[in-house]
C-alpha cells in the first residue's frame, strides 16, 4: 500500500489533537453548566447506582464523532440498487438531533451499497419467484433447524451453493454474522490455535474469542510473518505446557473490507500443506464478486475448492439477500449439523429470502437459460477495472487489489472526512466515509463499492465529481499518478524513477 | 591562567600520593573491579534459557512429525440430530413433516401469524418497493424507513422511549449484554438461561455468578456476600458495573420469574435489570406486552428488554427496548447492530402489519390463555410423564418421570413417543440442547407448543394420543 507523504500525517494528527482539545473545552463547560447537555441522562430514581457508562469511553463519540455524524446512518426509502433515493434530514442542533424535513432527494447515485452484481433489483419478472414463494410461506419459520425449522427450500438451497461453489456439501444460516460467531466455536476448542489475520471481521474475532482457542495475529497479507507463527506453533507447542497443538485453523477472508486487499490464497495454501494446518476461508465480498464466473478467490486464482478445508461466505452482499453458509466436506456439513450452536438454537433462513438466493445463484451458473449471470459478472469487473484505472491517473491514493470492487480513497485529515461525504451529497451522489475505530486513526479514508448495475455515464459523474472535489479539497495525494497522456507530461516520468 | 594550571598540578600531585597511601588490599579489590566492569562491558548479554536451543534439523524433523486432529470428528450414522425432519411447504397450522400431514405442535407459532392474509400482503407490498436484502449495514445506507418505523411503533407498544431492531434474534441479547457489561464487571444470572444469554455473557468476559433458578433467597445470598466484597474494596466497587439477566417466561423451564422481589432487589442493592422476553412478549399481559404488564410493573423499572420477532411477530429479528439512555449506546457498540447487514425490508413490514394485528384483536391474548391452561390439565393425568410449566404458558416440556438409567436411553425413549405421535398425525419435536456447551442441562423433554389456531378438539386429541403414546412405549 502506498504511504501518504510525511506533512499529511503531521497535518492528520494535529487535526485531531486540535479536535480533542476542543472535546475537553467542550466537555468542561458541560460540566460547569455553561453548554447545555445533549445528552439523555439517568433516571433520578437510579442516580445513585454504579454509572453505566465511565465518561472517558465516550469521549472520541461526544466530541468527534458527533460532530460528523449526518454521514452516517442515513436512511433511503426505495431499493439499494445504482440509484436510491434518500430521506433528507436536517439537523437544528449541530447533529444532536435530526429532524425529517418529509423530502425525499431522489436519485442519488449509490456507491454505497455492497450491491456487486446488481441483485438488488425490484423488477416483477426477476422477483417472480420470490413473489411466489412469500405467498406459500409466509415470512417466519418459528422453529430452529433441528426441531421443526428444516424446510425442503432449505435443503434445495443448500445443494445449490454445493454445486456453485463445487464441493461436496453446504449448510446455510440465517445470518452471516452469526454464522462465523457459531460455528468457529463449533471447530476449535480449548488447546487449539488459531492464526488470523490483523484486519480480520468483528465476526471472525467474535468467533475465535468465543471458542477458548489461543489466537496470535500475523500481519496482513504477510506469508513470512505467517510462516514464522506456524514454525514456532508446532516447534514450541502450547505456551507453557508444551504439549502439542491440537489443531491450527488459520482465519483469512478473500476481500477484506476496508482495504480491498484480496487474499494470497496460493501461498497460503501451499503454507498450509507444508504445516497441516486448517483454513478457514471467510468470502463475504468476494463471493459472485471476482473470478470468472464469480466463484471467488478460489476461481480466481484458478485453484481447487478441496484446497480450502471451511469455505464461507455470506448472501448478503452479491445475492442481495441475507444469510451466511459453510460449505466443504460432507463430514465437515454433517458435524456442523449436529454441533453448530445455529442450529441447535437459531432460527432457520426466511424461505423468500433463500428463493432469493436460489433464482441469483441459478441466473449467475446459467441454469435459468440467459447469458444474464456471466453478463453481470464481466460487468463488474469492467466497471472495477475501469473506476480504479481512472482513480489512479487522477491522483488519488487508493489501496487494495486492482480487481476488487472494493476501493478505499485514502482522506487521512478528520475534517475532510465530513466536508467530503458532504459534498459528494450534494452532488447527488452517495458515499461510504470510515474513520476510527474501524479503522486505523490516522487512515480515515471513503469506500466505494462498484456495481454491476453502475452505467459508464453513472461512473462518469462519480469520476468527474471525485475530480472536483480533489482539486478543491487537495485530496490528490499520490505521487505516482499515472496519466493518460503519458507524453505530455515528462516530468511524472522523472519523479516515477526515485 | 597559571594559577588554574599550579592548582590542576596540585590536584594530581594530591591523587598520586592519595595512591601511594593507600592500603595494598584497597587498591587490589579497586582493580579487580574495574577489570569485571570491563568484562561485563564487552561479553555477550545472558539469554534466559526458557526455550531449549533446537538444532534446524531437530526442527524440521518436529515439523515432520506433528499431526493435528482431524478437522471434525466423524459424526456416527444415528446422531439423534442428524437427519432433520424436512417440512414441506410453510410450518403453519396443518405441517406437512417427512411427507405427512400433521397438526403443529412444534413451532413457536402462537398467534398463528405466519400465514395471515395481511402480513403476506404488507411483505408483498415491500418487496415491490424495496427488493428483499439491504446490501449493507445500518450505518452505511441499510437504515430503511421501514426499520425506522417499526422501531417507532415498537417503542410505542412497550410504552418505552425507544426501540433498536437487530436482523437476528439470537444475536440481539449476545450483542446487547457485551455492549454494557465488560470485564470486570459483575452478571447474576438464572441457571436456566438460554444459551444465547450464556454466548452473550462469554462474550462479554465478565464475572458470572449463577443462582438457582427462580430463587430468590440464593440470589439475595450472592448479592449480600458481593456487597461484603465491596466494602473490603469501596474504590472497585464504585465502577464496577452489576446486572442480572432474567427471562420473562423461560424457554428451558416454561415458567415465569418473580419480577417484583426482583424489582425490590434491584432497589436494595443497586443492580440493573436485564430482561429476555423471547417468549413472553406477546403472550403475557393484557395487551401482550409482556411480563411487566402481567406483573402490573412500571416499564421504567427495567434497564433493558430484548426479545426476539421470531416467535409471535412470525418474523425474523430481534429487539430490544429502553430508555434512550441505554439503547442509544447499543448503536455504536452493539456488535450485532454494527457490523452486520440490516434486516430485509420485508420481514420488517411484516413485522409492523403484526403488530397492528395484536394492537386490533388484544382478545387473543385471553384465548391463548385458555388454550394454555386447558391442556396443561389434560396432560397432567399421563403416567410417565411429567410437565414442566406454567399453565398459562404456551411452550410446556414433557419430561420423564423416571429416567432410564443415562441420557441416551431418554433421549431414544422420548424419540419413539414422538414418532408415535407423528405418525398418527401430530407433529412434536424434542427439545434440542447442545450436551457439551450448556452450562447447565436441562433433562431430556419433548417440546409442547400451543397456538391460537388450534381448536379444542385437536388439544383433546394431542392430549390423548400422547397418553396412548407413552403407554405403549412404556410398556
Amino acid at each position: 500500500f502506498e504511504q501518504a507523504p510525511m506533512y499529511v500525517a503531521v497535518l492528520t494528527f494535529l487535526g485531531f489533537g486540535v479536535g480533542t482539545i476542543f472535546g475537553y473545552l467542550r466537555d468542561f463547560m458541560r460540566a460547569w453548566g455553561l453548554e447545555k447537555r445533549n445528552v439523555a441522562a439517568e433516571r433520578e430514581q437510579q442516580k445513585d447506582f454504579v454509572p453505566l457508562y465511565q465518561d472517558f469511553e465516550n469521549f472520541y463519540t461526544r466530541n468527534l464523532y458527533m460532530r460528523i455524524r449526518d454521514n452516517w446512518n442515513r436512511p433511503i426509502c426505495s431499493v439499494p440498487g445504482p440509484q436510491f433515493d434518500l430521506m433528507e434530514r436536517v439537523t437544528d442542533d449541530y447533529n444532536w438531533t435530526f429532524r425529517f424535513t418529509g423530502r425525499t432527494i431522489k436519485n442519488v447515485i449509490n456507491m454505497g451499497s455492497y450491491n456487486y452484481l446488481g441483485f438488488a433489483e425490484t423488477d416483477v419478472n426477476a422477483l417472480k419467484t420470490v413473489t411466489i414463494e412469500l405467498q406459500k410461506y409466509g415470512t417466519g419459520i418459528c422453529s430452529t433447524r433441528q426441531e421443526m425449522g428444516s424446510l425442503d427450500k432449505h435443503v434445495e438451497l443448500e445443494k445449490l451453493v454445493a454445486k456453485f461453489l463445487g464441493v461436496e456439501d453446504a449448510m446455510v444460516f440465517g445470518m452471516g454474522f452469526a454464522t462465523n460467531s457459531m460455528n468457529i466455536p463449533a471447530l476449535v476448542g480449548k488447546g487449539c490455535l488459531i492464526l488470523s489475520d490483523e484486519l480480520n471481521h468483528t465476526s471472525l474475532v467474535l468467533g475465535a474469542r468465543l471458542s477458548g482457542a489461543t489466537i496470535r495475529i500475523f500481519k496482513h497479507n504477510n506469508m513470512q510473518s505467517l510462516e514464522k507463527l506456524l514454525r514456532d506453533a508446532i516447534i514450541y507447542g502450547q505456551p507453557r505446557s508444551h504439549r502439542a497443538w491440537r489443531k491450527i485453523l488459520i482465519l483469512v477472508e478473500g476481500i477484506y473490507s476496508m482495504e480491498g486487499s484480496i487474499v494470497r490464497l496460493p501461498e497460503i495454501v501451499s503454507l498450509k500443506k507444508k504445516y497441516k494446518a486448517y483454513l478457514y476461508l471467510d468470502e463475504a465480498h468476494s463471493i459472485g464478486a471476482v473470478g470468472a464466473t464469480g466463484r471467488g478467490v478460489v476461481e480466481y486464482f484458478g485453484m481447487s475448492p478441496d484446497d480450502v478445508d471451511v469455505l464461507m461466505g455470506t448472501f448478503t452482499k452479491s445475492f442481495g439477500a441475507a444469510g451466511g453458509y459453510i460449505a466443504g466436506k460432507k463430514d465437515l456439513v454433517d458435524f456442523l449439523r449436529t454441533h453448530s450452536h445455529s442450529a441447535v438454537y437459531a432460527t432457520s433462513m426466511c424461505p423468500p429470502v433463500a428463493e432469493q438466493i436460489i433464482r441469483a445463484m441459478k441466473c449467475l451458473m446459467g441454469l435459468d437459460g440467459t447469458t444474464q449471470g456471466l453478463q453481470r459478472v464481466c460487468q463488474l469487473g469492467k466497471n472495477t477495472r475501469y473506476f480504479r484505472q481512472r482513480l489512479h491517473e487522477m491522483g488519488f491514493i487508493i489501496y487494495g487489489n486492482d480487481d476488487s470492487p472494493v476501493v478505499p480513497l485514502l482522506l487521512y485529515m478528520p475534517g475532510k472526512i465530513g466536508a467530503f461525504a458532504r459534498r459528494m451529497l450534494e452532488k447527488n451522489i452517495g458515499v461510504v466515509v470510515v474513520g476510527f475505530p474501524a479503522t486505523p486513526i490516522t487512515e480515515s479514508r471513503a469506500r466505494f463499492c462498484v456495481s454491476a448495475a453502475h452505467t459508464r455515464e453513472m461512473l462518469d459523474t462519480v469520476l468527474n465529481a471525485l475530480d472536483e472535489l480533489g482539486d478543491f479539497l487537495h485530496l490528490k495525494y499520490s505521487r505516482y499518478s499515472k496519466s493518460s497522456h503519458p507524453e505530455l507530461y515528462e516530468e511524472t516520468r522523472l519523479e516515477l524513477e526515485d | 591562567m597559571a594559577a588554574a594550571g599550579m592548582g590542576q598540578q596540585w590536584v594530581l600531585v594530591e591523587m598520586v600520593q592519595a595512591f601511594y597511601e593507600a592500603p595494598a588490599y584497597h587498591l587490589i579489590l579497586e582493580g579487580i573491579l574495574i577489570l569485571w566492569i570491563i568484562r561485563l562491558l564487552f561479553s555477550k548479554t545472558y539469554k534466559l534459557q526458557e526455550r531449549s536451543d533446537l538444532t534446524p534439523k531437530e526442527k524440521e524433523e518436529l515439523i515432520e512429525e506433528w499431526q493435528p486432529e482431524p478437522l471434525v470428528p466423524p459424526v456416527p450414522k444415528d446422531h439423534p440430530a442428524l437427519n432433520y425432519n424436512i417440512v414441506s411447504g410453510p410450518p403453519t397450522h396443518i405441517i406437512t413433516v417427512n411427507g405427512k400431514e400433521c397438526i403443529n405442535f412444534a413451532s413457536f407459532n402462537f398467534l398463528g401469524l405466519l400465514d395471515n392474509e395481511k402480513v403476506k400482503s404488507a411483505a408483498q407490498a415491500s418487496l415491490k418497493k424495496y427488493g428483499v436484502g439491504t446490501c449493507g449495514p445500518r450505518g452505511f445506507y441499510g437504515t430503511f424507513d421501514v426499520h425506522l418505523e417499526l422501531e417507532e411503533r415498537l417503542a410505542k407498544f412497550m410504552r418505552t422511549e425507544e426501540a433498536i431492531i437487530y436482523s437476528y434474534g439470537f444475536a440481539t441479547i449476545a450483542s446487547a449484554i457485551p455492549a454494557y457489561s465488560k470485564r470486570g464487571d459483575i452478571v447474576f444470572v438464572d441457571e436456566a438461561a438460554c444459551f444465547a444469554i450464556q454466548k452473550g455473557l462469554q462474550a462479554s468476559r465478565s464475572n458470572i455468578k449463577l443462582f438457582k433458578h427462580n430463587d430468590m433467597a440464593d440470589l439475595e445470598r450472592l448479592l449480600k456476600e458481593q456487597e461484603t466484597e465491596d466494602q473490603k474494596n469501596p474504590r472497585k466497587a464504585r465502577v464496577t458495573r452489576r446486572f442480572i439477566v432474567v427471562e420473562g417466561l423461560y424457554m428451558n423451564t416454561g415458567d415465569v420469574c418473580p419480577l417484583p422481589e426482583l424489582i425490590k432487589l434491584k432497589y436494595k442493592y443497586k443492580v440493573r435489570i436485564f430482561l429476555e422476553e423471547s417468549l413472553s412478549f406477546g403472550v403475557l399481559g393484557e395487551h401482550g406486552r409482556g411480563i411487566t404488564e402481567h406483573f402490573g410493573i412500571n416499564i421504567d423499572d427495567i434497564d433493558l428488554i430484548s426479545a426476539n420477532m421470531e416467535n409471535s411477530l412470525a418474523s425474523i429479528g430481534g429487539f430490544c427496548c429502553g430508555r434512550s439512555f441505554i439503547i442509544d449506546h447499543q448503536r455504536l457498540s452493539g456488535q450485532g447492530y454494527c457490523f452486520s447487514a440490516s434486516l430485509p425490508p420485508l420481514l420488517a413490514a411484516a413485522a409492523i402489519e403484526a403488530l397492528n394485528i395484536m394492537e386490533d384483536n388484544p382478545d387473543i391474548f385471553q384465548t391463548l390463555r385458555a388454550k394454555c391452561e386447558r391442556i396443561h390439565k389434560a396432560l397432567q393425568g399421563i403416567s410417565g410423564l411429567k410437565v414442566v410449566g406454567e399453565s398459562f404458558s404456551p411452550a410446556l416440556h414433557l419430561q420423564l418421570e423416571e429416567s432410564c438409567g443415562s441420557r441416551e436411553d431418554d433421549v431414544k425413549l422420548l424419540k419413539r413417543v414422538v414418532d408415535y405421535c407423528m405418525d398418527s398425525g401430530i407433529a412434536l419435536t424434542q427439545a434440542r440442547y447442545l450436551e457439551k456447551e450448556e452450562k447447565c442441562l436441562p433433562p431430556p423433554s419433548i417440546r409442547v407448543v400451543i397456538t391460537v389456531e388450534q381448536t379444542e378438539q385437536e388439544l383433546d386429541k394431542a392430549a390423548s394420543l400422547l397418553k396412548e403414546a407413552v403407554q405403549s412405549v412404556l410398556n
